[in-house]
């Protein structure tokens, strides 16, 4: 039962639940207009604390999609944040409003205190460097859509690991998965925090570290990019001296296996060569488009109006 | 050889991993006791090497769990006419509210104050809690 559930971590729902979110999101990828109405008179709040585009508007589409309304705010200058009001009372009122709440906050936990005082459903949409759950069931219908399973697979995982949160959402979530295992590309400064590979080592999950992406990209049937991202760093130079360590193009294409599928968050930033968006293994665009139809699924799903 | 006469009935905490004491010694607020206390450092020990040992000349009461979490390997002497009377070994507690701050300056607790430090025991053997809210692994001990 997935009605009034929050959605603050990747594994909050199990294998089954996602499925039943996965299911619903190919039905409605086959007949989208049969559920034009399906959250008619529901409102969603959407509260971006930080910058998004691709997110928040995803989430929106999706609502209005569903026939609901949207209210919110992209940016705490413009809100009642900007008065030092906390998170808790934040969500006390905009709970007085909405029927669910979208929460993206540069605080790693934000949500989690949002969902403590919401009694309605409240949705993480990227807490910090911390996790992301909606990129990975974007992230899991695409490997669904195109593998047709989402076990036994070699998960490679290029970039900034530390700082990107849907990379800890993805391992968490598919580290559930029998048979999989993941290769962890990136320089040992941005190596993925300690509490993501103590999950793997207390699951027995294999999974290496390395730094070069040539070395390994032969093996891997997912190459999940990630761009290294600015706002995560405390210092410009760091950033600089990182920001082009990991790029993928043709040339490095060559050494994959023809089945392997590339994957990417989005928005690029120069971490993959413009000259493999044609390459039939190149999924990041076809992966944003599942983002919007999973978000109503999961939107219907917490509402209870499917 | 520094000589400290031992205690008619009190506390003794021993087997404290050398440098740790004195953390334990604030925490207990040792510091503002009008009773007589002993912090020992850098003791010889045949199972450590060095050791440090806190001697308390008083039946006070205070939180174990909270010396678990700064070194789960200590002993607690309670002693009543010069004898050892009762050893409590601390065990570490699966769940500590506000005992343990994440150090993670991303973490929501850094800035929504009325948000408790909420960690959970997540490796008994390695003594790793993680922070309810963002993750942040911390091993007793080390951090």
């Amino acid at each position: 039962m997935l009605k009034g559930r929050h959605l603050l971590d990747p594994t909050d729902f199990s294998p089954g639940e996602l499925d039943e979110i996965f299911d619903f999101a190919d039905q409605i990828i086959q007949s989208p207009a049969q559920f034009n109405h399906l959250c008619d008179s529901s409102i969603l709040a959407t509260l971006f604390y930080e910058p998004s585009t691709r997110t928040r508007f995803s989430f929106e589409a999706a609502m209005l999609r569903l026939g609901g309304g949207v209210v919110g705010f992209s940016e705490p200058a413009s809100s009642s944040v900007a008065k030092g009001e906390s998170v808790a009372d934040t969500i006390r009122t905009v709970a007085c409003y909405a029927d669910i709440i979208v929460m993206r906050h540069p605080k790693e936990g934000a949500p989690r205190i949002a969902s403590q005082y919401s009694p309605v459903p409240v949705i993480n949409a990227g807490d910090g460097g911390h996790l992301h759950p909606t990129q990975t069931l974007t992230d899991l219908l695409t490997i669904r859509s195109v593998r047709h399973q989402l076990t036994g697979l070699i998960i490679g995982c290029c970039g900034d690991l530390k700082f990107g949160r849907t990379v800890h959402s993805l391992i968490k979530a598919t580290s559930r998965y029998p048979g999989n295992r993941f290769v962890l590309i990136s320089p040992k400064e941005l190596r993925v925090p300690d509490y993501v590979t103590a999950d793997l080592a207390a699951k027995g999950i294999a999974y290496q570290e390395v730094e070069r992406l040539d070395d390994v990209i032969g093996n891997l049937d997912i190459l999940y990019m990630t761009r290294v991202q600015k706002e995560r760093f405390f210092n410009e130079d760091d950033y600089v001296r990182l920001k082009d360590v990991y790029i993928l193009n043709a040339e490095k294409m060559r050494l994959a296996r023809g089945d392997m599928i590339v994957m990417h968050p989005l928005p690029r930033v120069g971490e993959i060569s413009y000259d493999i968006d044609d390459d039939p293994r190149a999924y990041y665009f076809k992966q944003a488009k599942f983002g919007m139809y999973v978000r109503m699924a999961l939107i219907a799903k917490l509402l209870g109006a499917s | 050889m520094l000589t400290i006469t031992s205690i008619k009935n009190g506390i003794v905490i021993d087997h404290i991993r050398a440098g740790l004491g004195i953390r334990m010694f604030y925490q207990l607020g040792l510091d503002k006791a009008d009773y007589s206390v002993a912090l020992i450092m850098n003791a010889a020990s045949t199972r450590l090497g060095r050791k440090d040992i806190i001697k308390i000349e008083n039946n006070v009461d205070f939180d174990v769990t909270m010396l678990a979490l700064i070194d789960p390997n200590v002993t607690i002497n309670v002693i009543e006419d010069e004898h050892i009377v009762h050893k409590v070994k601390p065990d570490l507690p699966d769940h500590v509210e506000d005992i343990i701050k994440c150090k993670n300056p991303r973490c929501v607790t850094s800035v929504e104050k009325y948000v408790p430090h909420v960690f959970t025991l997540v490796n008994r053997e390695l003594g790793q809690y993680r922070c309810q809210y963002c993750d942040e692994i911390y091993t007793v001990g080390k951090d």
